[in-house]
């Protein structure tokens, strides 16, 4: 039986770009989450979308996987990257857009 | 059960002592806050690992009592 942990192990590993939300990107079920959605989508970001409201279990994993304790939560390559406000503050700032081209993801 | 501002001040100075904090209330509602942290903790350390700072210091209030906090965190300019 695969842990929770393996499992976003294997997300975030398999997946160059991956935002643990609220909702899917269709359907946010939260602000910030939402905003985040728009932020990739701006940026012509590929990305799989993860509804942490899915599963309880996923939802508490995700916070003690990176000691992080809110959704969203973006991962590229692998590598946590930050919540809502990091991202926006890096969107703003274009720093997102420049470590998506240094990370080589498709933008 | 929400937070005040005055507590989230009180546990981020308990955490951070040198820190100079600001707090402001964005619905009214005891539950979204944006804060401006500034602290010499912080020298050094990435975006995420600072607001991980403020995060402890909040000691799990974050993300069950406190829904939103907007956090803006950066060392004090030399």
């Amino acid at each position: 039986m695969t842990t929770i942990h393996d499992q976003i192990d294997n997300e975030v590993k398999t997946n160059d770009v991956v935002l643990f939300m609220k909702g899917t990107a269709q359907m946010p079920m939260c602000g910030f989450s939402g905003r985040s959605v728009q932020i990739l989508q701006h940026l012509g970001v590929p990305f799989k979308d993860v509804n942490v409201l899915a599963s309880d279990e996923l939802r508490q994993g995700i916070k003690d996987y990176t000691n992080w304790p809110t959704i969203p939560q973006l991962y590229i390559k692998g590598e946590f990257v930050g919540g809502a406000d990091i991202m926006y503050e890096m969107f703003q700032s274009g720093e997102l857009a420049g470590l998506l081209k240094e990370k080589g993801v498709a933008a | 059960m929400a937070m005040s501002a005055a507590d989230i001040e009180k546990h981020i100075k308990e955490g951070l002592p040198d820190a100079q904090v600001e707090i402001k209330d964005l619905a009214g509602d005891g539950n979204h806050y944006a804060a401006t942290v500034i602290s010499a903790a912080f020298k050094g350390k990435s975006r995420v690992q600072q607001h991980q700072m403020v995060y402890a210091a909040l000691k799990g209030n974050m993300g069950g009592v406190l829904h939103a906090l907007a956090l803006t965190t950066s060392a004090p300019q030399d």
